[in-house]
């Protein structure tokens, strides 16, 4: 595993640029039950080929698209999009709430819209584009208007299903379903909030959706 | 989960001639798997409920598989279409409503953006016995050992379709539909495409609840046909849930009726929640042809429906809320406002 990780404190961007960086040096895959060498495959090898691998247990060199940055890694074949994003890139936006579909908190957009990454495996997303949280604000820092719009209303608590939340919004407006707040509703009900902060992140869909003039 | 070699074949040609490769060398014919989506698949590799040792990633079919069309006499639609995308397609919404409501009232937005047709309809069920293996006895994911719902916490399960063996819902929404609507599913497998009546796809648990389909080993589902029948038009699903939203059916009913002076003509029923596979009521279709529909006839249908339920210990209130659920279906589509246009 990584040993670099950074608790409590936001992730600069040159620390964040070290952390995509340390990607690079692959980990090793991680071994269930028996031990077992682990055989990496070679680099270059194209993992989407008729090849059967020796060893099921091999690592896959993996690309992945993540916020506009090419990141690379070999990685188990069982590893989620949501792993590789938090143990491997160091993006720990994207959150383990369930690990089974059934939450949001692990919402990311993929080529455009709001998929799980929980039950996405990162081999298969590959030549996919994937935007979390961390890649949502403008360079320059300034945040989305839907973030803005959270923080506005106060639209959170512990703030643990927060980006999904905030990326499963942005997605709600864009699709045209944010036109009431019967239907912001039904369609952020796939993010669930323990704090119950609903009614302003009701709210806060809701504003967005006017400003862009829906 | 357990390792699992992974390929992504860029064609259905290839992806067939990997199936069989691989299974040529394994006793065990689950040990590959196709992937589409992967909102059911991922979920139980998760779980250990499956586990198998080759993943073959079909995402290179989507292009082909994925169009939604309207020719003169049918909906095509790909098996590879996401569910959002057919729920939200014009044609859908306008002329065959029961699907776009079977859809959207599924899952979340997230989980449609994701689900494919094809792997909707060939979802597992959820019942907690089978997707958690520290329970011994399932029948359908231990073909023999026997099942725990039939003693157990079984409120969500079937009353209809059981067997001794199982009593696992079928948990989809969009089977009914397809079940109201005739449609039929097209095939492709080592021999060959073939097309089938929908309604023949699943089977009853019987004395093999591991055995849920009529698929052929290695076959895929490319696309769905609906015929464009004078009922289409006039349908609805109807969800009844423990709650409102992103919840699976507790009972549910799509209706397709064709109305002519207040005289049904003809009808189509299929109940969900309540039964082992996507289930058609012929009996209390029967009962409604050449009738005027009211209550007290959709009522007479609906106890039809239900004649033969087999109630467990926690989910005899099924039966009674099943006939409502039918009720209230009949009724709302007799009153929907249909243009010929």
């Amino acid at each position: 595993m990584d040993d670099d990780r950074i608790k409590n404190k936001p992730v600069s961007e040159g620390r964040r640029r070290f952390l995509i960086g340390s990607a690079h040096t692959g980990a090793a895959a991680l071994l269930l039950g028996g031990g077992g060498g682990v055989a990496t495959a070679k680099a270059g090898t194209a993992s989407t080929s008729e090849q059967v691998q020796p060893d099921i247990r091999a690592t896959i060199p993996t690309e992945l698209n993540v916020n506009g940055m090419s990141h690379r890694a070999d990685l188990d074949s069982r590893m989620t999009l949501l792993d590789a994003l938090r143990e491997k890139f160091g993006l720990t936006g994207a959150k383990k709430g369930c690990d089974h579909g059934q939450c949001g908190a692990c919402t990311v957009l993929i080529d455009g819209r709001r998929e799980l990454s929980c039950l996405t495996l990162s081999v298969a997303a590959q030549g996919r584009e994937v935007v979390t949280i961390e890649g949502l604000a403008e360079n320059d820092g300034r945040l989305h208007p839907m973030q803005q719009a959270f923080i506005d209303h106060d639209a959170l608590q512990c703030g643990y299903c927060t980006p999904g939340q905030i990326l499963s919004a942005v997605s709600c407006v864009r699709e045209g379903h944010a036109g009431s707040s019967e239907e912001i509703r039904e369609y952020m009900s796939g993010n669930i909030c323990r704090c119950a902060a609903y009614t302003n992140i009701v709210a806060a869909v809701a504003q967005v959706s006017q400003q862009m003039g829906e | 989960m357990q390792p699992f070699h992974y390929s992504r074949p860029s064609s259905l040609g290839d992806a067939l001639m990997q199936w069989q490769g691989s299974v040529a060398n394994s006793s065990d014919t689950t040990s590959a798997a196709f992937l589409a989506g992967g909102t059911t698949l991922v979920d139980l590799m998760k779980l250990e409920v499956i586990q198998p040792q080759r993943i073959i990633d079909l995402r290179a079919l989507s292009a082909t598989y994925e169009a939604i069309r309207v020719d003169d006499s049918s909906l095509r639609l790909g098996a590879f279409a996401k569910m959002a995308d057919v729920a939200g397609h014009r044609d859908v919404l306008n002329n065959f409503p029961v699907i776009a409501q079977s859809l959207s009232l599924a899952a979340s937005a997230q989980l449609r953006n994701m689900a494919t047709l094809g792997g909707n309809v060939l979802q597992k069920t959820r019942c907690a016995y089978y997707r958690d293996p520290s329970w011994e006895a399932c029948n359908k994911r231990a073909p023999g050992s026997g099942c725990a719902a039939l003693e157990g916490a079984n409120r969500q399960h079937a009353i209809l379709g059981t067997s001794e063996h199982c009593i696992a819902t079928y948990h989809g929404d969009f089977g009914q539909a397809l079940i109201a609507l005739d449609a039929s599913v097209v095939l492709s497998g080592p021999n060959g495409v073939r097309a089938i009546p929908f309604a023949s796809l699943h089977r009853q648990p019987a004395n093999t609840p591991h055995t849920e389909t009529n698929l052929q080993l290695g076959e895929i589902i490319t696309e769905f046909i609906v015929p464009i029948l004078p009922w289409a038009r006039r349908s609805l699903y109807l969800k009844i849930r423990d709650r409102q939203s992103y919840e699976f059916a507790v009972a549910s009913a799509a209706v397709a009726m064709e109305l002519e002076g207040g005289i049904v003509r003809d009808v189509r029923i299929a109940l969900g929640g309540v039964a082992t596979a996507p289930w058609r009521a012929r009996e209390a279709e029967d009962r409604l042809r050449g009738h005027t529909i009211d209550e007290a006839r959709a009522a007479e249908a609906a106890h039809i429906a239900f004649v033969n339920a087999v109630p467990q210990s926690h989910n005899a209130f099924k039966v009674p809320l099943g006939q409502s659920t039918l009720v209230r279906a009949l009724l709302d589509v007799a009153s929907m406002e249909v243009s010929n246009g």
